[in-house]
């Protein structure tokens, strides 16, 4: 049993909490301003000439909770299960919270005069879930308001205490490589400084991009050579629109046709746009995005 | 009341939750945490503004329902699943429909499906038991 279950059930076997009473009695100004607030305009909340099923005025149900809340400097007390649970997962890292259920039953509206007493006892605390929010626990809580040691509303209320999930990594500014079987081979090299060239095989023709099967031959058996990283511009784009993430506009995308004979694109870098001309001769350069990426580019040589 | 019959779908309640609402409601639930208040707070904690409570949230699903029953009704029970937040300035449209309809003994016990809906999503989800 982990330590939060055993305060859980530490906590459980208190049972029912002290009773806490409202500041006020059940009063109609406090609820002639929450129908205000809500927009409520059902006359059994306000208006004592109405003729209403309640036989005279009565609270909104959905105000039980308002009652007894804490108020503006008001504290938990400390027999509070929901206040000792949140200390417990608070110290266990789990320090964010979230309201996620709130059920509530009413087994008769109040009405104003009425003194009304609130206790809270823990229902269950289930957990470590993992949730879009983080790592965290379900906290359950049933309160049960009485008038005398008559129970009027009963509820059922849950938070999640979670561990925030860290923060996700600052994203790259470089749009990453779908990387993928038959490329991985490429992004493996570009890593270790080696610019790849699927070979087949079978046959042992060079291809570029990398693919399932030899054009050639049909051949489904991949191998690579290291190029030279020797080439020429064969073809190249200057890119003035839209903007890339990554990219500083405007940038040139050049299509090298390498010694080994395959025709490869990348950036062309170090290099005016107005410079770039067909016949270019150029060499591979590694552009180190992080520690897993490297992008191949050309310089002039 | 007329018009009870499993499949009935409620008049849609559209609220502005405009800044005020949100803390004209937060005070009157005596629910005085600054997330509700004080947007340079709520967003130093993390959130994109000052939000709705949950209160509200019960009370709001309160009147949706008594609001389309009229005021011969009595709610015995309203359990909501919170969603996506209710940030100042969004517009919140709850929608329901009955989903179940029991002869009892003072009347017709009513369950009606509830959503609230905002511009992020379904900010609550849940069911009002009212009898009329």
């Amino acid at each position: 049993m982990t330590d939060i279950e055993q305060a859980a059930r530490e906590v459980t076997a208190r049972g029912e909490s002290a009773r806490r009473r409202g500041r006020d009695p059940v009063n109609l100004p406090m609820i002639h301003n929450w129908v205000e607030a809500i927009g409520d305009r059902n006359p059994v909340y306000t208006d004592a000439s109405f003729p209403s099923v309640h036989g005279g005025i009565v609270a909104p149900p959905a105000m039980a909770q308002v009652w007894t809340m804490y108020g503006l400097h008001g504290t938990r007390p400390s027999d509070d299960p929901l206040g000792a649970m949140v200390g417990v997962l608070d110290d266990a890292g789990y320090t964010s919270v979230v309201a996620t259920d709130c059920d509530q039953t009413y087994h008769r509206y109040l009405r104003p005069g009425e003194t009304v007493e609130v206790a809270s006892r823990l229902e269950s605390v289930i957990g470590p879930k993992r949730t879009a929010l983080g790592e965290g626990w379900f906290v359950t809580t049933r309160s049960t308001w009485y008038v005398g040691d008559e129970p009027v509303v009963e509820m059922s209320f849950r938070v999640l205490k979670f561990r925030p999930k860290p923060a996700a990594p600052a994203a790259t500014p470089t749009i990453r490589p779908q990387v993928g079987r038959d490329t991985a081979f490429f992004w493996a090299g570009t890593a270790l400084g080696e610019l790849r060239i699927q070979r087949c095989g079978t046959c042992g023709r060079l291809r570029h991009p990398p693919g399932p099967m030899c054009p050639g031959c049909g051949g489904t058996e991949q191998e690579y050579v290291v190029a030279s990283g020797l080439g020429e511009v064969y073809s190249f784009v200057v890119h003035h629109h839209p903007p890339v993430p990554g990219r500083t506009l405007p940038f040139v995308v050049a299509l090298v046709e390498l010694e080994e004979g395959v025709r490869m694109l990348a950036e062309l870098v170090d290099l005016s746009p107005e410079a770039v001309r067909v016949g270019l001769p150029v060499v591979v350069g590694f552009h180190r995005v992080d520690d897993e990426l490297a992008m191949p580019v050309w310089r002039v040589r | 009341m007329s018009g009870t019959e499993v499949g009935t779908r409620l008049p849609e309640l559209v609220i502005t939750a405009t800044p005020t609402f949100v803390v004209s409601t937060a005070i009157a639930t005596r629910d005085f945490q600054d997330v509700h208040h004080d947007p340079e707070l709520a967003r130093a904690r993390g959130s994109k503004d000052i939000f709705l409570n949950i209160l509200t949230d019960t009370g709001l699903v309160q009147r949706f329902v008594t609001d389309w029953t009229g005021p011969d009704a009595t709610v015995r029970r309203i359990a909501i699943r919170l969603g996506v937040p209710c940030y100042a300035n969004d517009t919140l449209t709850f929608s329901g429909q009955v989903v179940s309809r029991t002869e009892v003994s003072d009347g017709v016990s009513l369950v009606v499906e509830v959503v609230g809906r905002n511009s992020l999503g379904d900010h609550l989800s849940g069911s009002v038991t009212v009898v009329v």
